[in-house]
């Protein structure tokens, strides 16, 4: 048996080894399936065909494992502590594009240019249209104890929420972010599970008043998905804002690898991700906001209002992510 | 007794094999350890203090409970349908392995979809009773530990069913019915005999499924319970430590030895043995009226909850969109590419599982009982970490081949091994090697020792005493291991998703792209193609179980005559 399954390995192994052609290997965080029509659209414009992985976690380590022969030359995140990880791990190399410089907006690129954002979402408050009369509300307002047994949310150890504590951190500092911490835990309706569907599913059902959520699963929810419709409709969404500050977004970024076997492929990848089709795409497809200025929003997230973006640094909220982690699991805000 | 020679040059062969074995999944072991070694502990009075204690509550609770309902569905079942006739049995018989098949977090989001505010449930609740929201009236939180237990257990007793089953299917039927005739009740005979005999199949049977249940992270993380392998997660990404998640999954992995060598120590000196050397041929009870329809309904519980529903929510799903979205054409290749996968993993876990069990029989000393319990330990990480672990050790080969093959002044193949999917099948056979060990061991057990002497003695080859003793007498715990197995790798997402080669995609992978953002419905047509692809095997091994004898159509749900007087 193992005889004939030797061949059949080999065979495999050597038809998996990607072999020098006009092409481009991207691991990405985002679902394959997701980022198709992306992959689709560069390789109809470019002739460049894109082969892709995508997984959960640890394509850093594997990146980092695979040293000098890994195939990988662009790594996709779905937010800023994959793209910082991989900086640190020293699998990344600078983009040195003119093109992403000039269009990529500094606070939303690495000061050393290791990484680039190319789609923003925006972490944002779900509320009962029924119950909830205002029409504005500060994050810091969440601790306030008149949201008592009101607000659902999911694990605060979940990198969306991760970020926006740590957002939190670098506005506020560790003090200050902890007690709020308490104030926020203390406000729950449950404990924090599910995913931002459910905090929409879960207010839609009256168990909760308030949540918070990433901008697009609503759209998603509102445009796309007939079934949870109804979540949508019971619901809207406020941009929520730092007091005297903007609206913390987190990135779909992109970094070029160290030993990208395809550099060239590579960096016309990159560049293209925030040429103005494609940076139309993340708004129509993904329902992100582009971080090319001048792309239009998708209706139904222009409608959300105008968005005022947090101006922290995104590599300074990325600082402050252990500090937010450990910050979570002191003040017990998931069990 | 044989020539006495040194006890290394004695079954050469043997060694090699159990060496090999424990080898093969000791490196990822190894390299994790090394990972954690790496580190400091300056993470540790942090995760002492407010991680640690309460992530290790819940995932003891967790398992507790998860070991309670996989036993009562899983023993229990075996039990009914092994002793006694009933209406539907056949049918029975193919339904209960089934549960295995679906994904835990897939259930885990069917349920919180039935049972949670809006689903129908409790739709239907408001409107029977004039309630206006969920604040008006209680329900359970499906989204609690109690909800993970309950969804846990209904999916993962399968492991518990097929290995009491494969002990329970060829027990002495002599030794029973001796019992009968002494007018023990069918209670005393399943607590004094059935169940000791089965023991060391059953506590492997929980093991996998406590092993399932514990590395779980999807329906965990869904379901808010703070599990430790959860932490290593959160370590490892958020505290952006990973030789501290190390550190958490080599003392994880070190309780879970520790466990697994009190209860092999707690049976080590009562040994049980005899056999049906007939499987399958022994006689069922027929039960009277009522009670039949009891023993049916006894075993249609677990069924209902751990795969009707689910299916019918799934199936439900694949309609309602299927009909908007269409059907993926590319799903026929990803199922194709998972069944490859699996096969080759399923052929290569029971050759080594069962061969190892043998080596280790035959050389009986300390050594080789290391090496044998070495080899049953890939169960015991979660899949990513395995994964992680193995990717150092896959990547030193393949540089090594690329040093060689350099050397000789060709072109370097690249990654032989890391970059294709040798890289997968190595991960599966480290995973799900303990099942096939552990079958085969529990089978082995109650094949008295003496038994080979004898056949040694009468001057039967070592080789001859494997194929017509030991073989035979193994094939149900070898088909359940096969079931076990495939199923397994049919349904297994963190490896694949971590160690899959470019452009590669599994079922579970493809359902996986939709459940990581929350839709898990768009993957519903994946989900069902991996129980209709586990159907298969299910088939052939309920027919090995059952033995070759002339039996009513499968499926049949009428009557028999003697049920019916």
């Amino acid at each position: 048996m193992t005889r004939t399954l030797l061949p059949g390995l080999l065979a495999m192994a050597v038809l998996g080894t990607p072999a020098a052609a006009n092409e481009v290997n991207i691991y990405t965080y985002r679902e394959s399936k997701l980022v198709q029509p992306l992959f689709e659209a560069f390789t109809r414009e470019t002739g460049i065909k894109v082969n892709s992985i995508s997984a959960s976690s640890g394509l850093e380590q594997r990146i980092k494992t695979e040293g000098a022969n890994s195939p990988a030359d662009v790594l996709l995140t779905a937010d800023i502590s994959r793209l910082e990880d991989a900086v640190q791990s020293g699998i990344t190399q600078p983009i040195n594009s003119a093109a992403v410089d000039a269009t990529v907006p500094a606070q939303y690129r690495d000061p050393e240019g290791h990484w680039a954002a190319v789609a923003l979402r925006a972490r944002v408050v779900y509320a009962a249209k029924e119950r909830v009369k205002q029409s504005a509300i500060t994050y810091e307002e969440l601790a306030d104890p008149k949201w008592k047994g009101k607000i659902c949310i999911r694990s605060g150890q979940h990198m969306y929420n991760n970020a926006l504590f740590a957002a939190m951190i670098a506005r506020h500092g560790e003090a200050r972010t902890e007690e709020w911490l308490r104030g926020l835990k203390a406000n729950l309706a449950q404990k924090p599970s599910g995913g931002d569907r459910e905090t929409a599913r879960d207010i839609a059902a009256g168990k909760c008043d308030i949540g918070i959520g990433n901008t697009y699963y609503w759209a998603l929810m509102n445009d796309v998905e007939a079934d949870r419709k109804p979540w949508a409709e019971a619901t809207k969404v406020i941009l929520p804002t730092f007091e005297k500050g903007g609206t913390h977004v987190n990135l779909s970024g992109v970094a070029l690898m160290r030993n990208s076997p395809n550099k060239a492929n590579a960096a016309r990848f990159i560049e293209w991700m925030v040429s103005a089709t494609a940076q139309q795409m993340h708004a129509d497809l993904t329902y992100e906001y582009p971080t090319r200025a001048g792309v239009p929003l998708h209706k139904t997230i222009a409608a959300y209002g105008t968005i005022n973006g947090d101006t922290t640094p995104l590599s300074q909220i990325a600082a402050n992510r252990k500090k937010a982690a450990a910050l979570v699991d002191k003040v017990g805000f998931d069990n | 007794m044989m020539t006495r020679t040194a006890p290394a040059l004695r079954h050469p062969l043997a060694r090699t094999l159990l060496g090999g074995v424990a080898a093969l999944v000791a490196a990822p072991v190894i390299s994790l350890a090394l990972i954690a070694i790496g580190g400091d502990a300056a993470l540790w009075p942090h995760l002492a203090a407010y991680v640690i204690p309460p992530a290790a509550l819940d995932t003891l609770l967790l398992l507790a409970g998860v070991a309670v309902v996989c036993m009562l569905a899983g023993i229990g079942t075996a039990w009914i349908v092994t002793t006694y006739e009933f209406p539907c049995r056949r049918l029975v018989l193919w339904l209960l392995p089934l549960p295995l098949a679906f994904p835990t977090y897939i259930v885990a989001y069917v349920y919180a979809d039935l049972l949670g505010g809006l689903g129908p449930v409790q739709s239907g609740l408001r409107a029977l009773f004039g309630w206006r929201s969920a604040a008006d009236y209680w329900f359970p939180n499906i989204r609690s530990l109690g909800g993970a237990v309950l969804i846990m257990g209904a999916v993962l007793y399968p492991y518990v069913y097929l290995a009491a089953r494969a002990m329970f299917e060829t027990q002495s039927v002599a030794l029973i019915e001796s019992a009968r005739g002494l007018g023990a009740t069918p209670w005393r005979i399943a607590r004094d005999i059935a169940l000791p005999m089965a023991r060391p199949a059953i506590a492997a049977g929980v093991a996998l499924a406590l092993l399932e249940a514990v590395n779980d992270v999807g329906a965990s993380e869904y379901l808010g319970i703070q599990t430790l392998t959860l932490a290593i997660f959160t370590t490892w990404l958020n505290r952006s430590s990973l030789p501290g998640a190390a550190q958490i999954a080599c003392l994880l992995l070190l309780a879970v030895c520790l466990l697994l060598a009190l209860e092999r120590g707690g049976r080590a000196r009562k040994r049980f043995t005899g056999l049906d050397a007939r499987p399958g041929a022994r006689h069922r009870a027929v039960l009277p009226h009522r009670q039949a329809w009891l023993a049916l309904a006894a075993c249609v519980v677990p069924i209902l909850f751990g795969f009707v529903v689910p299916l019918i929510h799934l199936a439900h799903e694949v309609i309602g969109r299927g009909l908007r979205i269409g059907f993926d054409p590319s799903l026929a290749r990803h199922a194709l590419t998972t069944v490859w996968l699996a096969s080759c993993a399923t052929v290569l876990v029971v050759l080594l599982g069962f061969a190892a069990a043998l080596a280790q029989r035959r050389i009986a000393d300390a050594t080789a009982r290391v090496c044998f319990f070495i080899a049953g330990l890939g169960y015991a990480l979660p899949g990513t970490v395995l994964a992680l672990g193995l990717l150092s050790p896959l990547i030193a080969i393949d540089e090594a081949i690329n040093a060689v093959t350099h050397a000789f002044g060709a072109t370097p193949p690249g990654l032989v091994l890391a970059g294709s999917s040798a890289a997968i099948i190595c991960a599966y056979v480290i995973r799900f090697l303990s099942i096939s060990t552990g079958f085969a061991q529990a089978g082995l057990a109650r094949i008295a020792t003496e038994l080979d002497d004898a056949a040694r003695i009468a001057g039967a080859r070592a080789t001859a005493v494997t194929r017509s003793i030991h073989l035979p007498l193994l094939q149900p715990a070898l088909w359940a291991a096969a079931l076990l197995v495939f199923v397994d790798c049919l349904k297994e997402l963190p490896a694949t998703l971590l160690l899959r080669p470019l452009n590669l995609e599994t079922l579970s992978t493809y359902i996986y792209q939709f459940a990581a953002r929350g839709n898990f419905e768009e993957g519903a047509m994946a989900a069902l193609l991996i129980v209709l692809v586990g159907l298969a095997p299910v088939i052939v091994i309920i027919r090995q179980l059952e033995g070759a004898a002339p039996r009513p159509a499968i499926g049949s749900c009428e009557l028999s005559p003697a049920v019916a007087r």
